[in-house]
């Protein structure tokens, strides 16, 4: 996804992803996926507008995104970090690595996106790539075998390319 | 050639009844449940219903269909387990303050643990208590009352097609929440409160007035009026073991001079003023050609709902003011002259079946400019009640009371009101002489009285069509139907409640549609044993219009009686920022992407306008949003550029304007 993030282009986008999916409320699942690729999380205003256009109530479009932990109604930093804290993942010490991320980035288990929205911090329940566990994922790369050590790392190496194209 | 199925080894004839648990009432054995309600859709989600039916093993017998020949069992010992265990886990996670709660006294849940002789809950609390309260004025929420039955969610969607409230999140994280978690005053619930009716807990309650009410009373500079609505005589007896087939509007009026009311009044008394001035309405409509069909506008749920969801029809809402705030109006203005009170002094509180009259009272419009409210408090049945078992009065042993004059005083055509089909056939009674329909002796109009969710009549040889519906989503159809041009009416009815107001929220709890038609019914016997029972004839209308409004729809009466509406949202949101730019003073451009402008193409202009500020690489100049509704739904699409409104805007307009601007900030 490009940096230079255009709002204007987005919102095409969503009428575009509606017209895709025929405006029709049993495709409400594929649209919002659409949707949350486009903006990254998925912002009430368009929420709303998504339910006008399907005809449907706001709190019922509000239970489907609440409903997948896919789905993310708040806003999400600019990198996304995932940890794997599947069973695999878990005894190859991955909580570990969860403690040392959080540590650095000022990070909870409720409190998930730093506040100048740079990172945001999740865990998830297996990745399916239990071979390389423990795994941590950084901006959709995967990462195999990572220590805390490497995780700070890693986010260091993105501390210093922010910096250098500020 | 009769179908039995055997319940507990004995035959029961299967007459066509849908499901087990319908066929097991029959046979007089209630199954416990808390999500079957014979009028929304089969849910079987609380599984307390389950039954054994033989070589099928453990089936809910709310979603079961009988067949011929089928053996049932609905107490076996395992069925008993099950349903212990299943309450037991509902109480686990249940707060259980039950002498603080205002449904202690019709709580389901209480009820079945009672039935089902729980004494000990195994399981321990696995979900956290919120402390958050989402509800409006007129209801309060708690969710860790919430047995997640989703009676409310289906009645508001299924009979009222609002769909406020869903299910949201999943897993232990399951409520019921309105959109994005808001409060039920920031989105698009009407308050009609029929979720509060059909919640078998106390996860959604009236919103208690009743310390306000008591404070009003107990203060010696004030004098307390009251009025009560006409459904509330019909209802009130039941939360003291009077069965709705007896009035006890004298009982009430007693107990509530013993409460400390100074004047008790009827509420039927406006509602025979709102007969004279809407048919007067109508009929100047009907003459000049004015706007038709004129809808009715007694009840604020169905107001809300138009506002929100029918601008194009708000013109066709009758402007008269509801009964309630008729009254109010009225009351505050003539009788600090009559009672000799300061009008500060003057408390009006209503009691009404109803939970959106707290909304309506609290409207804007009808606080008058000195800022003195014309209905200070409104109470609903229940509540008055309550207020009767804290006063410790032995409502049942009372003696009647009359109501006081001269605003006590009411035809039957005010006390049907209280009905679905009411209203129209009140006003068909005044009209009856002006369009030459033959009224019988006993001035009843059966074609607009019944149960079904839309009654039509046409009258007068066919020069007076009426439709009377109830139920919001009835409205809704029939209002897409008359917007499309499919149907045709001169008025149309519309209460909210499923039977009017008699079945409105604010009335004691109850279970069975029996219950509900027995207080239909005896509404109209009281109309039956009035001496009048045409709105014209009430004396003191007349000395109403002879000493202060002097004729119907006066410029007096416009001042007192009547209202205007307005379009809402649904749903509180913010703007939609869409455009990127770096500049700061960039011009304006808000695009209403609200359900109304929405139909009109709105959308379209939207995405044109930004591809054409995008191509001319404008993006600095401009400052794009979509907004949702700003509240002109009428005149839609509408379209703000910089500080120009443009309603019902073109896409060659705005195009034409937006090149204007760029042309003067590129100079």
């Amino acid at each position: 996804m490009s940096t230079q993030y255009s709002a204007a282009h987005s919102f095409n986008k969503v009428m575009e992803i509606l017209d895709r999916y025929d405006r029709s409320e049993e495709k409400i699942i594929p649209i919002l996926q659409a949707v949350q690729e486009e903006y990254r999380y998925l912002p009430q205003e368009v929420l709303t507008f998504i339910a006008t256009s399907l005809g449907v109530s706001p709190a019922r479009l509000y239970g489907v995104a609440t409903f997948y932990s896919h789905f993310s109604l708040e806003a999400k930093g600019k990198h996304i970090i995932k940890m794997c804290d599947g069973t695999a993942c878990h005894v190859r010490g991955s909580a570990k690595v969860i403690d040392a991320i959080r540590e650095r980035l000022k990070l909870t288990d409720k409190k998930i996106t730093t506040d100048d929205m740079m990172y945001t911090f999740q865990t998830v329940s297996c990745l399916g790539a239990c071979g390389l566990a423990p795994v941590l994922v950084v901006d959709d790369e995967i990462h195999g075998q990572v220590t805390p050590q490497q995780a700070l790392a890693l986010i260091d190496k993105i501390d210093a390319e922010e910096k250098e194209n500020a | 050639m009769e179908k039995y199925v055997y319940i507990n080894d004995r035959p029961v004839a299967w007459e066509g009844e849908k499901n087990l648990l319908e066929l097991a009432r029959k046979a007089h054995i209630d199954i416990p449940t808390f999500c079957y309600h014979s009028d929304l859709s089969l849910y079987g989600a609380c599984r307390l219903c389950m039954v054994e039916v033989e070589g099928r093993g453990l089936v809910t017998s709310c979603t079961t269909e009988p067949f011929e020949g089928m053996k049932v069992k609905t107490h076996s010992q395992q069925i008993l387990k099950l349903r212990k265990t299943i309450v037991e886990m509902l109480l686990a996670n249940h707060d259980q303050n039950c002498p603080q709660c205002s449904r202690a006294t019709d709580c389901k849940l209480r009820d079945i643990s009672n039935r089902l002789n729980i004494d000990n809950v195994r399981f321990r609390q696995t979900r956290e208590f919120k402390t958050v309260n989402l509800g409006s004025d007129c209801l309060t929420r708690d969710p860790n009352k919430c047995v997640l039955c989703g009676d409310c969610v289906r009645f508001c969607d299924e009979i009222q097609s609002i769909g406020a409230i869903d299910f949201a999140g999943r897993g232990l994280e399951v409520n019921v929440s309105s959109a994005y978690g808001k409060s039920l005053a920031q989105v698009d619930c009407v308050n009609c409160g029929q979720c509060a009716a059909v919640c078998p807990t106390g996860a959604i309650v009236i919103k208690t007035d009743v310390p306000r009410a008591w404070e009003a009373i107990h203060d010696s500079k004030k004098t307390v009026v009251a009025q009560i609505a006409p459904a509330v005589r019909v209802a009130l007896g039941e939360m003291f073991g009077i069965p709705a087939s007896d009035m006890t509007t004298g009982k009430m009026v007693a107990a509530m001079k013993i409460i400390g009311f100074d004047q008790v009044y009827d509420t039927s008394f406006a509602a025979d003023l709102t007969v004279v001035e809407e048919a007067n309405e109508f009929i100047a409509r009907k003459s000049n050609g004015g706007k038709l069909p004129i809808f009715t506008s007694c009840c604020p749920a169905w107001v809300k709902f138009a506002e929100q969801s029918f601008p194009s029809l708000l013109e066709n809402l009758s402007s008269c003011r509801s009964p309630q705030q008729m009254f109010g109006a009225i009351a505050k203005e003539r009788l600090p002259e009559l009672l000799k009170v300061d009008k500060k002094d003057l408390v009006v509180i209503s009691i009404m079946p109803c939970t959106a009259k707290k909304y309506e009272c609290k409207r804007p419009e009808f606080t008058r400019e000195d800022g003195i409210p014309d209905v200070d408090i409104a109470l609903t049945t229940q509540e008055l009640g309550r207020m009767v078992r804290e006063a410790g009065i032995d409502f049942e042993s009372l003696e009647p009371e009359s109501f006081d004059l001269p605003m006590g005083f009411a035809t039957g055509a005010g006390v049907i009101f209280g009905n679905s089909g009411g209203v129209s056939e009140a006003v068909l009674r005044y009209a009856a002489d002006k369009f030459d329909i033959p009224v019988p002796e006993s001035i009843v109009l059966q074609e607009v009285r019944g149960t079904s969710g839309l009654r039509e009549a046409t009258l007068a040889d066919g020069n007076l069509k009426i439709a009377v519906v109830h139920g919001l989503r009835n409205a809704r159809e029939l209002a897409d139907k008359i917007i499309a041009g499919e149907a045709e009416y001169d008025i149309v009815e519309v209460m909210a409640c499923p039977g009017g107001c008699t079945g409105g929220a604010g009335q004691p709890i109850v279970t069975t549609q029996r219950q509900h038609r027995e207080r239909t019914k005896t509404l109209y016997n009281a109309d039956k044993t009035m001496a009048m029972h045409r709105a014209q004839d009430n004396p003191f209308i007349h000395e109403l219009y002879d000493e202060l409004l002097k004729e119907p729809n006066s410029h007096k009466a416009h001042e007192l009686l009547h209202t205007a509406y307005r379009h809402r949202k649904r749903i509180d949101d913010d703007e939609l920022s869409i455009s990127t730019g770096d500049a700061k003073d960039r011009c304006q451009i808000r695009v209403c992407v609200g359900t109304s402008c929405y139909l009109r193409g709105a959308q379209d202009i939207l995405a044109k306008t930004l591809q054409m500020v995008e191509e001319n690489a404008w993006g600095n100049y401009f400052d794009i949003s979509a907004t949702f509704c700003s509240e002109k739904c009428d005149k839609g699409p509408n379209v703000t550029v910089g500080d120009k409104v443009i309603h019902r805007a073109e896409l060659a307009h705005i195009k034409q304007l937006i090149t204007e601007e760029a042309s003067r900030r590129v100079k």
